[in-house]
């Protein structure tokens, strides 16, 4: 049980979907989701791929846990070569769609080719259909999903699909699902559609299975206990992730407009609390309600409500509903980046990116970027059509976003990213990323584990990956001085590893605030069949995290991509807790290829790849 | 004292361990397609709704039956569809007036909920207390403690303030 055992290959030149079955082999080395598709991944393509090529394939893929009914099972992964960053990609979205896809009898859905005109798949359990998309191109995600459940005559469909910025090219195109949740970052949303591939939709009725029913729902129930009684997880509850907005902007490694400072002084106005902050003009909080995803105890989900006064939506009724809500890293990105603390434009923004398929972060930080390419006068009226983009503009924010959802005007500009943007206009120094990919809402000189999650980073600058922010700054388990670099290399690795774990299995990672590797452990024992022992799950961490490496680097990447932007190794920060420290990549990088045990060059030395089986 | 499930939307966040504790219940498997409960996301009022059979006293489902497939379950109150019995003819779908028996196409029968024999697993399942499973006789209790909670505003410092200066 756990696994189907059963994968859907769909290959869109051939207009062919078959069914094969799971490589059993690998599932017992890298479980499923991230590290199982990652495998797929690695063994079917070059990796030196064009990733909008029709040659780089496309992996949805569920875990053992997704569709039980243990706490946040509602996960699935888009792995692919990321057009983003020309790394290996691994977006990860909740929502509803990743259990459906898992119910329809799937453990992975491999989406090959590219079809001639645009198309969208239809997975009605066994029933897999590609139906012609002429209809649905050009139209927003939210569109898209209303119109596959109307012309299905199904309202229980699940749909995950791209919006314009997929179509148009956006190198930050996400795949969204369930209208509010995306496989966010690295553009996985941009190889779909260059597969000319709109949308997948799912139906499945064949339920999930597992291995010891007893005991599993013993472990299921202590550890939704366990969520319920930690203050952490509680946090999420009632303020989401962006109840850390104010605690991470007093610590000062709040990045603030394109990483020039590291406080905003509007923060507490975008901020978690000011989402339940009642307005003057209608009388309502922005905050409707919490929501979860699929068999998710937390709910750390926000559905807000723009200002029907505001001028972002007045003249725009569609935009009056509820819908999903500010995100901290979409707060941040679109917000104190871009030095705006307007939490309706925020919120009319994120609408925008969700309704159109865009990464939040890097589509808010490309426009950090630009906007300090136009106040610096590198670029002006005439590059940007008119835009002012001037850093603390609500208004320039609400024009970009909607030019950039369509790929129109400027809109074109940023949708290439910040890294591209700045090198088009001759002032790459501008561009805050790594590996092409922009950074999240945590400044590295005041919390130096993340100079090294960042920089090491397999996707590109990211949070997700090595979040030492939960040592560094909120005490979770332990507490590091966030401003040493010792000990850092040997938590970056635990923390690279134990997320690769835990994104391998199916659930969220946000339980790890309340839980350790332990419980995810226990879940996956009880769910699954052979032996998953602590030992073997912290291996498969480490496995999963050199199989990307590996991929990286017959890629091309090198040592040379383990870096960080200059002003973040060079300029010391003004403010907060690193006053007048840079992020000390330098001291701790060496001493983590060895820890990882690969060469001074950042391979995986032979002895590494034997040891764990890559 | 029979009790009954008392849905309470305001809670719910959506996250469908109600669905998923149904289906287990009835299969053995996770598929929320099986569940007995539903959750009614209404995304553009960011309302979730859980939705499920009352129970009704006179049960239009048991009197169209025609081949008295639906019974009583004399202490739990709850309308039971006797499998062996019911020949899959879909009449109590049509009388039903809330939607809540539904056919089942791979057993050929229809379900509805049956109260768990009396300990249903989607309320053990909530995480948030949406669904709680109470004396039928009071379901509406918590909402007239929240309304008399707010009839009395302010009545309480007005009571205690006389009795102060008696004191003194």
């Amino acid at each position: 049980m756990t696994w189907h055992r059963k994968i859907l290959r769909v290959n869109l030149t051939k207009g062919t979907c078959e069914t094969e079955p799971l490589n059993m082999e690998w599932a017992k080395l890298y479980l499923g989701s991230r590290g199982l598709a990652s495998k797929y991944l690695y063994e079917e393509i070059d990796p030196k791929v064009d990733p909008i090529a029709p040659d780089n394939k496309l992996i949805l893929a569920t875990g053992p846990l997704t569709g039980t009914s243990a706490s946040t099972s509602g996960r699935y992964v888009a792995v692919t070569k990321g057009a983003l960053t020309g790394a290996i990609a691994c977006s990860n979205s909740g929502g509803f769609f990743g259990a459906e896809l898992k119910f329809a009898g799937y453990d992975m859905l491999i989406l090959e080719g590219r079809a001639k005109e645009p198309v969208y798949l239809m997975i009605n359990d066994d029933d897999v259909r590609i139906l012609p998309a002429d209809k649905l191109w050009g139209k927003s995600v939210w569109e898209t999903e209303e119109w596959i459940k109307k012309t299905h005559q199904d309202p229980l469909i699940r749909v995950a699909s791209i919006g314009v910025a997929g179509e148009t090219g956006s190198k930050y195109a996400c795949i969204v699902n369930d209208l509010h949740r995306a496989a966010g970052r690295s553009g996985v949303g941009t190889v779909m559609g260059s597969k000319n591939l709109k949308a997948v939709a799912v139906r499945g009725t064949t339920g999930v299975k597992v291995e010891n029913p007893r005991e599993f729902m013993q472990v299921a129930q202590a550890t939704k206990t366990d969520l319920k009684e930690s203050a952490f997880t509680n946090g999420l509850t009632q303020y989401g992730t962006q109840g850390v907005t104010s605690v991470i902007n007093a610590t000062g490694i709040y990045p603030t407009r394109n990483h020039q400072q590291v406080q905003f002084e509007g923060a507490d106005k975008i901020g978690g609390e000011a989402m339940f902050e009642v307005r003057e003009t209608d009388g309502r909080t922005n905050m409707v309600r919490n929501s979860a995803c699929f068999g998710c105890t937390i709910a750390c989900g926000r559905v807000s409500v723009i200002d029907p006064n505001h001028f972002s939506v007045k003249d725009k009724p569609q935009y009056h509903n509820a819908s999903g809500g500010l995100e901290y890293e979409s707060s941040w990105a679109m917000g104190g980046d871009c030095g705006i603390d307007d939490l309706e434009a925020l919120t009319y923004a994120n609408f925008i990116c969700n309704e159109q398929g865009m990464d939040t972060i890097s589509f808010g930080a490309s426009l950090a970027a630009a906007m300090e390419l136009y106040e610096r006068g590198y670029i002006t009226d005439k590059e940007t059509g008119g835009l002012k983009l001037k850093f603390g503009s609500a208004e320039a924010l609400v024009e970009a976003v909607e030019l950039a959802g369509k790929g129109e005007g400027f809109g074109k500009d940023l949708g290439l990213g910040s890294k591209l943007l700045c090198e088009k206009y001759g002032h790459p120094e501008v561009a805050m990323t790594v590996k092409g990919q922009e950074f999240a809402a945590y400044d590295p000189r005041g919390a130096q584990g993340m100079s090294l999650a960042y920089a090491t980073s397999n996707r590109g600058a990211c949070h997700l990956r090595g979040y030492t922010i939960a040592v560094e700054i909120f005490g979770v388990g332990t507490k590091l001085d966030p401003l040493t670099t010792e000990g850092k290399a040997e938590i970056t690795k635990l923390a690279q590893d134990t997320t690769s774990a835990v994104d391998s299995t199916g659930l969220c990672m946000f339980p790890n605030f309340a839980w350790t590797l332990d419980q995810y452990q226990q879940l996956v024992q009880a769910d699954s069949e052979g032996d998953w022992s602590m030992e073997k799950m912290m291996e498969l961490g480490e496995r999963v995290w050199n199989l990307e490496r590996l991929f990286n680097n017959k890629a091309g990447l090198t040592t040379a991509d383990d870096t960080l932007p200059k002003r973040l190794l060079e300029t010391p920060a003004e403010t907060g807790v690193g006053k007048g420290l840079v992020a000390l990549l330098d001291k701790m990088l060496p001493e983590y290829y060895e820890l990882r045990g690969w060469t001074p060059d950042g391979q995986p030395s032979n002895d590494t790849i034997k040891r764990l089986n890559v | 004292m029979q009790k009954s499930l008392n849905i309470d939307p305001n809670k719910c966040t959506g996250c469908l361990q109600c669905e998923m504790a149904c289906a287990y219940e009835l299969e053995g498997s996770f598929n929320p397609a099986h569940s007995r409960i539903k959750i009614f996301h209404f995304e553009e009022q960011g309302r979730f709704v859980p939705y499920t059979c009352t129970q009704c006293a006179e049960a239009w489902c048991l009197h169209a039956c025609p081949v008295d497939a639906i019974k009583m379950d004399a202490t739990t109150g709850a309308k039971v569809v006797d499998e062996a019995t019911c020949v899959g003819c879909k009449v109590c779908t049509i009388a039903c007036p809330f939607g809540t028996v539904n056919y089942n196409q791979s057993s050929g029968k229809v379900i509805k909920c049956d109260l768990c024999g009396g300990d249903p697993a989607c309320a053990k399942a909530c995480p948030t207390e949406a669904i709680t499973y109470v004396d039928a006789n009071w379901t509406g209790l918590d909402k007239m403690r929240e309304w008399a909670a707010k009839t009395d505003t302010g009545t309480t410092t007005a009571a205690a303030k006389p009795s102060a200066p008696a004191g003194h």
